[in-house]
Protein backbone atom coordinates (compact mmCIF):
# COMPACT_ATOMS: atom_id res chain seq x y z
CA UNK A 1 0.00 0.00 0.00
CA UNK A 2 3.13 2.19 1.21
CA UNK A 3 4.56 2.02 -1.89
CA UNK A 4 2.39 3.90 -4.21
CA UNK A 5 2.67 7.19 -2.18
CA UNK A 6 5.70 9.48 -3.30
CA UNK A 7 7.99 9.95 -0.40
CA UNK A 8 7.60 13.07 1.69
CA UNK A 9 10.65 15.28 1.28
CA UNK A 10 11.59 17.82 4.07
CA UNK A 11 9.45 21.01 2.91
CA UNK A 12 10.62 24.58 2.95
CA UNK A 13 7.06 25.60 5.11
CA UNK A 14 5.55 23.34 7.76
CA UNK A 15 2.22 21.65 6.81
CA UNK A 16 3.39 21.59 2.81
CA UNK A 17 4.54 18.40 1.69
CA UNK A 18 6.85 18.18 -1.49
CA UNK A 19 4.14 15.98 -3.33
CA UNK A 20 1.66 18.91 -3.00
CA UNK A 21 3.65 21.82 -4.29
CA UNK A 22 2.46 23.55 -6.98
CA UNK A 23 -0.72 22.69 -7.37
CA UNK A 24 -3.68 24.41 -6.00
CA UNK A 25 -6.58 23.23 -4.69
CA UNK A 26 -9.51 26.09 -4.49
CA UNK A 27 -11.84 25.68 -1.54
CA UNK A 28 -14.81 27.18 -0.87
CA UNK A 29 -14.76 27.76 3.05
CA UNK A 30 -18.28 29.04 4.64
CA UNK A 31 -19.90 30.66 4.82
CA UNK A 32 -19.87 30.61 8.26
CA UNK A 33 -19.83 31.94 11.73
CA UNK A 34 -19.23 30.63 15.17
CA UNK A 35 -22.64 31.50 16.55
CA UNK A 36 -24.04 32.15 12.79
CA UNK A 37 -24.54 35.79 12.60
CA UNK A 38 -22.28 38.05 10.28
CA UNK A 39 -21.57 34.79 8.03
CA UNK A 40 -18.39 34.98 5.69
CA UNK A 41 -17.06 32.79 3.03
CA UNK A 42 -13.41 32.73 1.91
CA UNK A 43 -12.62 31.61 -1.11
CA UNK A 44 -9.23 29.95 -0.95
CA UNK A 45 -6.58 28.31 -2.80
CA UNK A 46 -4.57 26.03 -1.03
CA UNK A 47 -0.97 24.38 -1.75
CA UNK A 48 -0.92 21.68 0.51
CA UNK A 49 -1.90 23.60 4.03
CA UNK A 50 -0.62 26.80 2.83
CA UNK A 51 -2.92 29.67 1.93
CA UNK A 52 -1.80 31.16 -1.44
CA UNK A 53 -4.66 33.25 -2.16
CA UNK A 54 -7.97 34.54 -0.77
CA UNK A 55 -10.61 36.21 -1.43
CA UNK A 56 -13.69 37.17 0.87
CA UNK A 57 -16.80 37.15 0.26
CA UNK A 58 -19.65 38.73 2.54
CA UNK A 59 -22.99 40.27 2.05
CA UNK A 60 -24.70 37.21 3.60
CA UNK A 61 -26.05 39.40 6.45
CA UNK A 62 -25.92 43.02 5.13
CA UNK A 63 -28.57 45.10 6.48
CA UNK A 64 -27.41 48.40 4.69
CA UNK A 65 -27.35 50.59 7.40
CA UNK A 66 -28.06 53.79 4.54
CA UNK A 67 -30.99 52.67 3.19
CA UNK A 68 -32.42 52.64 6.60
CA UNK A 69 -31.33 55.50 7.81
CA UNK A 70 -33.16 57.02 4.39
CA UNK A 71 -36.30 55.75 6.39
CA UNK A 72 -36.03 56.74 9.61
CA UNK A 73 -35.52 59.86 11.68
CA UNK A 74 -31.96 61.27 12.69
CA UNK A 75 -32.48 59.76 16.34
CA UNK A 76 -34.18 56.52 14.91
CA UNK A 77 -31.26 55.61 13.99
CA UNK A 78 -29.49 56.46 17.49
CA UNK A 79 -31.01 52.55 18.50
CA UNK A 80 -29.24 50.72 15.30
CA UNK A 81 -26.02 51.85 15.99
CA UNK A 82 -26.02 49.39 19.54
CA UNK A 83 -26.60 46.38 17.14
CA UNK A 84 -24.06 47.46 14.80
CA UNK A 85 -21.79 46.22 17.53
CA UNK A 86 -23.19 44.76 21.11
CA UNK A 87 -20.34 44.91 22.80
CA UNK A 88 -19.70 48.74 22.10
CA UNK A 89 -23.17 49.89 21.81
CA UNK A 90 -21.77 53.24 24.20
CA UNK A 91 -18.87 53.83 21.46
CA UNK A 92 -21.00 53.27 18.74
CA UNK A 93 -23.87 55.55 19.93
CA UNK A 94 -21.01 58.07 20.91
CA UNK A 95 -19.80 57.95 17.38
CA UNK A 96 -22.92 58.59 15.36
CA UNK A 97 -23.76 61.04 18.07
CA UNK A 98 -20.59 63.05 17.47
CA UNK A 99 -21.00 63.30 13.53
CA UNK A 100 -24.66 64.24 13.61
CA UNK A 101 -23.22 67.18 16.45
CA UNK A 102 -20.44 68.12 13.83
CA UNK A 103 -23.58 68.06 10.74
CA UNK A 104 -25.44 70.64 12.99
CA UNK A 105 -23.31 72.24 15.13
CA UNK A 106 -24.76 71.08 18.45
CA UNK A 107 -22.31 71.82 21.79
CA UNK A 108 -22.26 69.15 24.44
CA UNK A 109 -22.27 70.31 28.13
CA UNK A 110 -19.31 69.08 30.12
CA UNK A 111 -20.97 66.95 32.26
CA UNK A 112 -22.41 65.18 29.29
CA UNK A 113 -19.11 64.88 28.22
CA UNK A 114 -17.59 63.33 31.05
CA UNK A 115 -19.85 61.07 31.06
CA UNK A 116 -19.78 59.95 27.59
CA UNK A 117 -15.61 59.52 28.44
CA UNK A 118 -16.65 57.52 31.83
CA UNK A 119 -18.79 55.16 29.78
CA UNK A 120 -16.87 55.06 27.07
CA UNK A 121 -13.74 53.79 28.87
CA UNK A 122 -16.32 51.17 30.97
CA UNK A 123 -17.24 49.84 26.92
CA UNK A 124 -13.35 49.78 26.73
CA UNK A 125 -13.31 47.46 29.61
CA UNK A 126 -16.02 45.18 28.45
CA UNK A 127 -14.83 45.01 25.21
CA UNK A 128 -11.27 43.82 25.82
CA UNK A 129 -12.19 41.46 28.82
CA UNK A 130 -14.65 39.59 26.19
CA UNK A 131 -11.92 39.89 23.53
CA UNK A 132 -9.63 38.10 26.10
CA UNK A 133 -12.06 35.49 26.91
CA UNK A 134 -13.32 34.86 23.62
CA UNK A 135 -9.59 34.72 22.53
CA UNK A 136 -8.81 31.98 25.04
CA UNK A 137 -11.63 29.83 24.17
CA UNK A 138 -11.06 30.01 20.68
CA UNK A 139 -7.39 29.17 21.43
CA UNK A 140 -8.26 26.10 23.05
CA UNK A 141 -8.42 27.24 26.76
CA UNK A 142 -12.57 26.11 26.40
CA UNK A 143 -15.19 27.96 28.40
CA UNK A 144 -13.41 28.41 32.13
CA UNK A 145 -11.37 31.65 31.24
CA UNK A 146 -14.50 32.85 29.00
CA UNK A 147 -16.71 32.57 32.20
CA UNK A 148 -14.23 34.63 34.39
CA UNK A 149 -13.96 37.30 31.52
CA UNK A 150 -17.78 37.13 31.50
CA UNK A 151 -18.46 37.71 35.10
CA UNK A 152 -16.17 40.78 34.99
CA UNK A 153 -18.27 41.67 31.89
CA UNK A 154 -21.92 41.31 33.52
CA UNK A 155 -20.72 43.60 36.67
CA UNK A 156 -19.88 46.52 34.07
CA UNK A 157 -23.08 45.73 32.17
CA UNK A 158 -24.71 45.83 35.35
CA UNK A 159 -23.67 49.22 35.73
CA UNK A 160 -25.48 50.22 32.43
CA UNK A 161 -28.66 48.93 33.11
CA UNK A 162 -28.71 50.67 36.09
CA UNK A 163 -28.55 53.77 33.79
CA UNK A 164 -30.45 53.11 30.50
CA UNK A 165 -32.26 50.01 30.68
CA UNK A 166 -30.75 47.50 28.93
CA UNK A 167 -27.45 45.69 29.49
CA UNK A 168 -26.46 45.95 26.01
CA UNK A 169 -28.59 47.88 23.31
CA UNK A 170 -28.21 51.05 25.43
CA UNK A 171 -29.15 53.43 23.22
CA UNK A 172 -27.99 56.28 25.90
CA UNK A 173 -26.38 58.80 23.89
CA UNK A 174 -28.56 62.13 22.56
CA UNK A 175 -27.15 64.49 20.16
CA UNK A 176 -26.14 67.20 22.56
CA UNK A 177 -26.22 65.10 25.64
CA UNK A 178 -26.97 61.78 27.24
CA UNK A 179 -30.41 60.02 27.61
CA UNK A 180 -30.67 60.95 31.52
CA UNK A 181 -28.28 61.76 34.42
CA UNK A 182 -26.45 58.84 36.61
CA UNK A 183 -28.77 57.38 39.18
CA UNK A 184 -28.13 57.67 43.18
CA UNK A 185 -25.19 55.54 44.06
CA UNK A 186 -24.27 55.12 40.25
CA UNK A 187 -20.75 56.99 40.95
CA UNK A 188 -19.53 55.17 43.56
CA UNK A 189 -20.39 51.84 42.36
CA UNK A 190 -18.44 52.56 38.91
CA UNK A 191 -15.79 53.48 41.61
CA UNK A 192 -15.54 49.92 43.12
CA UNK A 193 -15.75 47.82 39.94
CA UNK A 194 -12.72 50.12 38.53
CA UNK A 195 -10.38 50.10 41.78
CA UNK A 196 -11.76 45.93 41.61
CA UNK A 197 -10.42 45.57 38.09
CA UNK A 198 -7.16 45.30 38.49
CA UNK A 199 -7.19 42.30 40.86
CA UNK A 200 -9.67 40.43 38.35
CA UNK A 201 -6.61 41.27 36.03
CA UNK A 202 -4.39 39.43 38.31
CA UNK A 203 -6.60 36.54 38.81
CA UNK A 204 -7.26 35.93 35.18
CA UNK A 205 -3.41 35.92 34.74
CA UNK A 206 -2.57 33.52 36.99
CA UNK A 207 -5.12 31.48 35.61
CA UNK A 208 -4.55 31.16 32.34
CA UNK A 209 -0.44 31.58 32.79
CA UNK B 1 -2.43 71.46 8.37
CA UNK B 2 -2.35 74.09 5.47
CA UNK B 3 -5.84 75.35 4.36
CA UNK B 4 -7.66 73.58 1.37
CA UNK B 5 -6.98 76.31 -0.76
CA UNK B 6 -2.85 76.06 -0.17
CA UNK B 7 -3.54 72.34 -1.30
CA UNK B 8 -5.33 73.05 -3.82
CA UNK B 9 -2.80 75.45 -5.39
CA UNK B 10 0.54 73.74 -4.72
CA UNK B 11 -1.83 70.64 -6.54
CA UNK B 12 -2.08 72.54 -9.14
CA UNK B 13 1.49 74.11 -9.48
CA UNK B 14 2.75 70.70 -8.88
CA UNK B 15 0.30 68.74 -12.01
CA UNK B 16 0.22 70.73 -14.55
CA UNK B 17 -3.57 70.60 -16.12
CA UNK B 18 -5.15 69.82 -13.48
CA UNK B 19 -7.76 71.83 -12.60
CA UNK B 20 -9.32 71.00 -8.48
CA UNK B 21 -12.04 72.99 -7.34
CA UNK B 22 -13.10 73.47 -3.53
CA UNK B 23 -16.76 72.62 -2.73
CA UNK B 24 -17.94 74.45 0.09
CA UNK B 25 -19.99 73.26 2.81
CA UNK B 26 -22.72 75.60 3.76
CA UNK B 27 -23.01 73.91 7.14
CA UNK B 28 -22.29 74.41 10.54
CA UNK B 29 -19.53 72.09 10.36
CA UNK B 30 -17.79 73.82 7.50
CA UNK B 31 -15.86 71.44 6.03
CA UNK B 32 -14.82 72.30 2.14
CA UNK B 33 -13.66 69.49 0.10
CA UNK B 34 -11.50 68.99 -3.23
CA UNK B 35 -13.14 68.08 -6.36
CA UNK B 36 -11.13 66.99 -8.58
CA UNK B 37 -11.07 66.39 -12.74
CA UNK B 38 -10.97 62.74 -13.96
CA UNK B 39 -7.88 62.90 -16.07
CA UNK B 40 -5.61 64.34 -12.93
CA UNK B 41 -7.15 62.60 -10.39
CA UNK B 42 -5.12 59.76 -9.78
CA UNK B 43 -1.99 61.84 -10.20
CA UNK B 44 -3.39 64.59 -7.97
CA UNK B 45 -4.33 61.35 -5.24
CA UNK B 46 -0.48 60.49 -5.77
CA UNK B 47 0.74 63.94 -4.82
CA UNK B 48 -1.59 64.54 -1.48
CA UNK B 49 0.01 61.41 -0.74
CA UNK B 50 3.48 62.00 -1.50
CA UNK B 51 3.55 65.41 -0.50
CA UNK B 52 5.93 65.66 3.03
CA UNK B 53 3.60 68.23 4.08
CA UNK B 54 0.71 65.97 3.77
CA UNK B 55 1.27 62.83 3.33
CA UNK B 56 -2.26 61.68 3.38
CA UNK B 57 -1.17 58.51 3.60
CA UNK B 58 -4.68 56.68 4.77
CA UNK B 59 -7.98 56.15 3.28
CA UNK B 60 -10.49 55.44 6.31
CA UNK B 61 -13.82 56.09 3.91
CA UNK B 62 -15.19 56.27 0.95
CA UNK B 63 -18.57 56.72 -0.18
CA UNK B 64 -21.10 57.35 -2.51
CA UNK B 65 -23.99 59.92 -3.08
CA UNK B 66 -26.81 60.19 -5.73
CA UNK B 67 -27.73 63.82 -6.58
CA UNK B 68 -31.03 63.81 -8.54
CA UNK B 69 -31.34 66.37 -11.80
CA UNK B 70 -32.92 68.95 -9.76
CA UNK B 71 -34.23 72.75 -10.68
CA UNK B 72 -34.14 75.34 -8.43
CA UNK B 73 -36.65 78.24 -8.26
CA UNK B 74 -35.18 81.72 -7.35
CA UNK B 75 -36.64 84.82 -7.27
CA UNK B 76 -35.05 87.60 -9.36
CA UNK B 77 -35.45 91.56 -9.56
CA UNK B 78 -35.88 92.93 -13.05
CA UNK B 79 -35.97 95.67 -14.18
CA UNK B 80 -38.31 96.41 -17.32
CA UNK B 81 -40.29 98.66 -19.14
CA UNK B 82 -44.17 98.52 -18.19
CA UNK B 83 -46.39 100.90 -20.33
CA UNK B 84 -42.93 103.13 -21.11
CA UNK B 85 -41.83 103.30 -17.32
CA UNK B 86 -39.03 101.44 -15.70
CA UNK B 87 -40.29 99.02 -13.06
CA UNK B 88 -38.61 96.76 -10.82
CA UNK B 89 -40.78 93.73 -11.17
CA UNK B 90 -39.99 90.34 -9.28
CA UNK B 91 -39.61 87.14 -11.93
CA UNK B 92 -38.86 83.49 -10.87
CA UNK B 93 -36.64 81.67 -12.99
CA UNK B 94 -35.87 78.10 -13.11
CA UNK B 95 -32.43 76.65 -13.07
CA UNK B 96 -31.87 73.40 -13.65
CA UNK B 97 -28.76 71.41 -12.21
CA UNK B 98 -28.44 67.92 -14.05
CA UNK B 99 -27.98 64.83 -11.84
CA UNK B 100 -24.33 63.06 -11.29
CA UNK B 101 -23.24 60.26 -8.90
CA UNK B 102 -20.15 61.32 -6.60
CA UNK B 103 -18.11 59.42 -4.54
CA UNK B 104 -16.53 60.93 -1.54
CA UNK B 105 -13.01 60.00 0.30
CA UNK B 106 -12.04 60.87 3.78
CA UNK B 107 -8.19 60.54 3.45
CA UNK B 108 -6.19 61.26 6.78
CA UNK B 109 -2.34 61.25 7.51
CA UNK B 110 -0.83 58.35 9.87
CA UNK B 111 2.23 60.75 9.92
CA UNK B 112 1.34 64.10 10.45
CA UNK B 113 -1.31 63.44 12.60
CA UNK B 114 -3.82 65.18 10.58
CA UNK B 115 -6.97 65.09 8.42
CA UNK B 116 -9.43 65.03 7.01
CA UNK B 117 -9.28 65.61 4.27
CA UNK B 118 -12.39 65.35 1.86
CA UNK B 119 -11.87 64.45 -1.95
CA UNK B 120 -14.64 63.94 -3.89
CA UNK B 121 -15.31 62.74 -8.15
CA UNK B 122 -18.45 63.33 -10.09
CA UNK B 123 -19.44 61.44 -12.73
CA UNK B 124 -20.62 63.41 -15.50
CA UNK B 125 -24.33 61.80 -15.28
CA UNK B 126 -26.12 59.12 -13.68
CA UNK B 127 -25.95 56.73 -16.39
CA UNK B 128 -25.34 52.74 -15.57
CA UNK B 129 -21.58 52.22 -15.45
CA UNK B 130 -20.87 55.94 -15.51
CA UNK B 131 -16.94 56.13 -15.18
CA UNK B 132 -14.61 56.92 -12.93
CA UNK B 133 -11.07 56.72 -12.09
CA UNK B 134 -10.34 54.26 -9.35
CA UNK B 135 -7.77 55.36 -6.51
CA UNK B 136 -7.64 52.26 -5.38
CA UNK B 137 -4.10 52.39 -6.46
CA UNK B 138 -3.35 55.21 -4.60
CA UNK B 139 -5.05 54.31 -1.47
CA UNK B 140 -5.25 50.35 -1.24
CA UNK B 141 -8.16 49.97 1.84
CA UNK B 142 -10.29 52.06 -0.92
CA UNK B 143 -10.57 49.02 -2.85
CA UNK B 144 -13.46 46.91 -1.13
CA UNK B 145 -15.83 50.38 -0.54
CA UNK B 146 -14.88 51.54 -4.13
CA UNK B 147 -16.72 48.29 -4.79
CA UNK B 148 -19.65 48.83 -2.66
CA UNK B 149 -20.21 51.68 -4.82
CA UNK B 150 -19.71 50.06 -8.08
CA UNK B 151 -22.16 47.42 -6.03
CA UNK B 152 -24.74 50.13 -4.55
CA UNK B 153 -24.61 53.13 -6.71
CA UNK B 154 -23.25 51.57 -10.16
CA UNK B 155 -20.00 53.80 -10.66
CA UNK B 156 -17.81 52.30 -13.18
CA UNK B 157 -14.20 52.95 -11.52
CA UNK B 158 -11.67 52.39 -14.19
CA UNK B 159 -8.38 51.31 -13.04
CA UNK B 160 -9.66 49.03 -9.73
CA UNK B 161 -7.91 45.97 -9.46
CA UNK B 162 -11.16 43.32 -9.38
CA UNK B 163 -14.29 45.63 -9.76
CA UNK B 164 -17.01 43.42 -8.58
CA UNK B 165 -19.95 43.38 -6.85
CA UNK B 166 -19.42 43.01 -3.16
CA UNK B 167 -22.65 42.82 -1.43
CA UNK B 168 -25.68 42.09 -4.04
CA UNK B 169 -24.95 38.94 -5.56
CA UNK B 170 -23.01 38.68 -9.15
CA UNK B 171 -26.44 38.11 -11.18
CA UNK B 172 -28.03 41.18 -9.01
CA UNK B 173 -28.52 43.93 -11.67
CA UNK B 174 -29.57 46.95 -10.70
CA UNK B 175 -28.22 49.78 -7.98
CA UNK B 176 -29.78 50.11 -4.69
CA UNK B 177 -28.85 53.11 -3.20
CA UNK B 178 -29.36 54.86 -6.00
CA UNK B 179 -32.39 57.54 -5.26
CA UNK B 180 -34.97 56.29 -8.33
CA UNK B 181 -34.79 52.77 -7.22
CA UNK B 182 -37.76 50.86 -6.99
CA UNK B 183 -37.42 47.38 -5.05
CA UNK B 184 -38.71 44.18 -6.83
CA UNK B 185 -41.80 42.50 -6.21
CA UNK B 186 -40.27 39.32 -5.83
CA UNK B 187 -36.65 39.34 -5.63
CA UNK B 188 -36.06 35.62 -6.35
CA UNK B 189 -39.02 33.12 -6.88
CA UNK B 190 -38.26 29.66 -7.46
CA UNK B 191 -40.62 26.82 -6.76
CA UNK B 192 -39.18 24.39 -4.45
CA UNK B 193 -40.72 20.86 -3.59
CA UNK B 194 -42.91 22.23 -0.67
CA UNK B 195 -44.97 23.51 -3.67
CA UNK B 196 -45.51 19.92 -5.40
CA UNK B 197 -46.13 18.27 -1.79
CA UNK B 198 -48.62 20.99 -0.89
CA UNK B 199 -50.68 20.41 -4.63
CA UNK B 200 -50.73 16.90 -3.67
CA UNK B 201 -52.05 17.00 -0.30
CA UNK B 202 -54.80 19.67 -1.49
CA UNK B 203 -56.21 16.11 -3.22
CA UNK B 204 -56.21 14.45 -0.46
CA UNK B 205 -58.67 16.57 1.35
CA UNK B 206 -62.45 18.00 1.28
CA UNK B 207 -62.55 21.65 0.85
CA UNK B 208 -64.14 22.88 4.43
CA UNK B 209 -64.89 26.53 3.17
CA UNK B 210 -67.02 27.06 6.34
CA UNK B 211 -63.78 26.34 8.52
CA UNK B 212 -61.10 27.59 6.17
CA UNK B 213 -62.23 30.49 3.24
CA UNK B 214 -58.56 29.92 2.15
CA UNK B 215 -59.05 26.29 1.03
CA UNK B 216 -62.13 27.05 -0.88
CA UNK B 217 -60.22 29.63 -3.05
CA UNK B 218 -57.28 26.88 -3.84
CA UNK B 219 -59.63 24.29 -4.31
CA UNK B 220 -61.26 25.90 -7.01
Amino acid sequence: MTADLPEIAESPQRGMSSHLAGELLEVSMGPQHPSTHGVFRMNVALEGEVVRKLKPVFGYLHRNHEKIGENTSYLGSMPYTDRLDYFCSMTNNWAYALSVEKLAGIEVPERAEYLRIILAELTRLVNHTSLLGFLLSDMGAWGTPLMYAFRERERVLDLFESLSGSRMMCDYMRFGGCRVDLPAGWMERARQIVDGFPRFLDEFEELIT
Amino acid sequence: MESIEEMKARAEQAISGARLEIVPNPGPAGQPSLLLDHEHAFAVANFLRADPALRLDYCSNVTGVDWLDRTVKKKVKVKKLVDGVEKEIEETQEEFFPGYLEAVYHVYSIEHKHGPVVVRLRTRDRAEGAPLPSLTPVWRSAEFQEREIYDLYGIHFEGHPDLRRILMWDEFTDFPMRKDYREPDDYEYEPTPHDEVLEKAKQHYAPRPAEDGAEHLAAD
